[in-house]
């Protein structure tokens, strides 16, 4: 959880520094703009650009969790409950890709399904197959997915499983690529509304100073002082029962960015700060220039890579915290889907232990983390290499 | 040094304030007031209540004035006699309610500080003085992955793991024959056995922290001039680091911990939900959700003074511990 200010630490001594002999890339290095120039640092620091690709794979299931689905997230089926995980075959019984029918019955001791793959039996998979019918982005309708059955007469002991099933015979893949989806955008739109707070209470407080700036400080150390989970339970538990997912979605990201926008206006504050004394300000002012147009035509814009490392470095934290909620169940409910609606069903140690695969969300969520923790850190490291921690 | 102290602790107050504003904001936010809920509770035991009797206990209660009145009569309330009003769901002053609790929640974070500090600052030091060997790196490792993994998810890992290799589910705080009875050398025998696991889940991403920092700021002191003198005079090389870069590299340590602090009341009530820990956390989630609101503000009333409280006490630490701070206060 303290993984912003950690990050900075663990940048250190990790700079890369543009190195360069020949003459020719000194004068592409001196035409460069801004932007090329933290582009290509940002290529050096390894990690950091390894993780920014697990993140956009990440956000391409964003866009496509439909497609990339085999079977919709909300269709239960209690005769599939707890269902392992498929596998699938390869080149067998004639086709590329396979999955073995599976047959279940209820154990009446247990009253638990009890599955028997029958691999004599096999069902060809394609992709681009077909499936179930969806809108893409909510417009294009279309029923090709990733993965669909070759055959298209439906087979009613066919299915593609990847992740197995939860208790409801929900398909847990497909529910992870929507999960996805939800914890994701509203990281997304949580750190939007946070670096509007931030910039604003930061600016403020850099550019003015003196009392101003002592009284913003204070009130940020103050909410910094205290726990935020607590206080995210409590004014989540307020919702009211009739309220849509959609507004629980909007208000869940609301109540977060209530209190992450103070490690964004700190950087800021930071900036506007070491900036506000710089040649360019001073001319600007003496032109005439209002403030606002200072702020944001003349400052703002010289500093958007500090901006856009802090928020990559606030996104994981908007997902921990969302997650957190939802599975303490005061945040996202079902039929809503987001990583922490999915692990509260692995909440349990017996189930876990029993159905293994209950846990594979908790997977994604730690890489999405990771991947999103390194690729800030890289961010940073390119915007200002030479910044004290 | 004067200077100092006054001002944090006219900032302590302010923030307490501040907690107590946020704690009675939530107490008022769901629709329907404490009377509502009084009245659901009595509709549920089969008496009824008419509009007439519920007007009366509105006014009774004060809950015909403002808001402010209101809150002035809470904290007049708590200030005076202690008192944070009524539980519904246990039938018993808030106070009681979460005594035990909320005792057992700063046993925890305290047991958890002390992890982190006896586990972080000598693996930060062996990472600086043996920069990029093997160790360096295994306990690099082992930090990002600390850091990166949500509270919640490790208590699930290590529950997950404790009950597929022993075969045991780690979960409260008490054998079944010390849950809810008095003290005794016993149960806090008992305790010490069980404690360590919600305190090694609850420490990893403090311990990260810290063990990172104490490497940083050992690494910028070791390449300094005076260190470089000592190792010339012939002073033994251990003696040379434990003496001096080690106690200035501490220092961050200590302010560190009031930065920690609220992350770790914050993770202790999620792992005290996964692991069923008797602290505040599982109490919090079940009042929130069956809307007993005076008991849910109780709570994060109480650990949000405690955060507060600790933020103070580490801020006095470091005065005593960094002289630079005494010096330059008392200067000005």
């Amino acid at each position: 959880m303290v993984m912003n200010s950690i990050a900075k630490i663990f940048s250190k001594g990790n700079v890369p520094v543009p190195v360069s002999q020949d003459t020719n890339e000194i004068n592409s290095i001196e035409l460069a703009t801004q932007r090329q120039l933290i582009w290509r640092r940002f290529k050096r620091h390894r990690l950091g650009f390894a993780a920014s690709i697990v993140v956009v794979l990440f956000y391409v299931i964003v866009l496509f969790a439909d497609f990339l689905s085999t079977a919709p997230p909300v269709d239960y089926a209690a005769a599939r409950g707890y269902m392992p995980p498929q596998g699938i075959h390869f080149f067998h019984d004639g086709n590329f890709m396979s999955v073995c029918e599976v047959s279940g019955a209820r154990n009446m001791e247990s009253y638990l399904m009890e599955f028997e793959s029958d691999c004599d039996n096999t069902q060809g998979i394609s992709f681009f197959g077909k499936g179930y019918d969806y809108k893409l982005w909510g417009i294009i309708p279309t029923n090709r997915h990733i993965l669909g059955m070759k055959d298209e007469t439906v087979d009613p002991n066919a299915w593609i499983h990847l992740f197995g099933t939860d208790k409801q015979g929900r398909d847990v893949f497909s529910r992870s690529m929507h999960a996805t989806r939800v914890s994701l955008t509203i990281g997304l739109v949580g750190v939007a509304l946070s670096i509007v707070f931030g910039i604003f209470v930061g600016a403020i407080s850099g550019y003015y100073g003196g009392i101003i700036d002592s009284i913003l400080q204070r009130i940020i150390e103050i909410i910094r002082s205290i726990p935020t989970i607590p206080l995210y339970m409590g004014l989540s538990s307020a919702f009211p029962e009739d309220w849509t997912i959609n507004q629980i979605y909007f208000m869940i990201t609301v109540i977060i960015s209530l209190f992450a926008w103070t490690d964004l206006a700190r950087v800021i504050r930071g900036r506007f700060l070491s900036l506000k004394d710089e040649d360019f300000v001073t001319a600007a002012r003496l032109n005439g220039a209002k403030t606002m147009r200072i702020i944001f035509i003349h400052m703002l814009p010289s500093f958007y890579s500090h901006i856009i490392a802090q928020a990559s470095l606030s996104l994981p934290l908007m997902i921990v915290t969302e997650t957190s909620l939802s599975f303490l169940g005061l945040g996202l409910r079902p039929p809503a889907v987001s990583y922490g609606v999915l692990l509260k069903d692995a909440q349990n140690v017996q189930s876990v232990a029993n159905m293994p695969w209950l846990f594979l969300p908790a997977i994604l969520v730690v890489l999405v983390i990771l991947a999103l923790n390194f690729m800030g850190d890289g961010i940073r490291d390119a915007a200002d290499p030479y910044q004290e921690v | 040094m004067l200077n100092f102290l006054i001002r944090r602790t006219v900032f302590m107050f302010v923030a307490l304030w501040a907690v107590t504003l946020i704690s009675f904001f939530i107490i008022n936010l769901p629709e329907g007031d404490y009377v509502t809920a009084y009245i659901a509770t009595l509709q549920a035991t089969g008496s009824m209540v008419d509009a007439d009797e519920a007007d009366n206990l509105r006014i009774f209660y004060g809950l015909d004035r403002p808001l402010y009145v209101q809150y002035l009569k809470w904290m007049k309330e708590m200030v005076l006699h202690q008192n944070l009003g009524f539980s519904f769901e246990y039938n018993m002053p808030v106070t009681e309610v979460i005594a035990e609790r909320l005792l057992l929640t700063m046993i925890l974070a305290i047991a958890c500080i002390i992890f982190i500090w006896t586990v972080a600052i000598p693996f930060g030091i062996i990472s600086a003085v043996k920069q990029y060997s093997v160790w360096d790196y295994l306990f690099t490792f082992l930090g990002f992955i600390g850091l990166a993994i949500p509270d919640f998810m490790i208590a699930l890992i290590a529950m997950y793991m404790f009950f597929v290799w022993f075969d045991f589910s780690p979960g409260g705080l008490f054998s079944p024959e010390y849950v809810g009875v008095p003290w005794s050398f016993g149960r806090v025998r008992d305790l010490i056995d069980h404690i360590w696991i919600p305190m090694v889940v609850l420490g990893t991403a403090g311990t990260a922290t810290l063990m990172r920092i104490t490497r940083a700021n050992l690494l910028d002191e070791l390449s300094k001039p005076y260190v470089i003198t000592a190792r010339a005079k012939g002073m033994s090389e251990w003696r040379l680091i434990m003496k001096y870069p080690v106690r200035l590299a501490l220092n961050p340590a200590i302010s560190l911990t009031a930065y920690i602090l609220p992350y770790l009341i914050s993770g202790s009530i999620i792992v005290g939900v996964v692991l069923s820990l008797p602290t505040v956390g599982p109490m919090l989630v079940r009042a929130l959700v069956a809307q007993d609101m005076f008991l849910a503000g109780g709570i994060i009333l109480l650990i949000g003074f405690m955060t507060v409280v600790g933020t103070f006490i580490s801020d006095i630490l470091l005065l005593w511990v960094d002289p630079r701070i005494r010096l330059e206060e008392g200067a000005s």
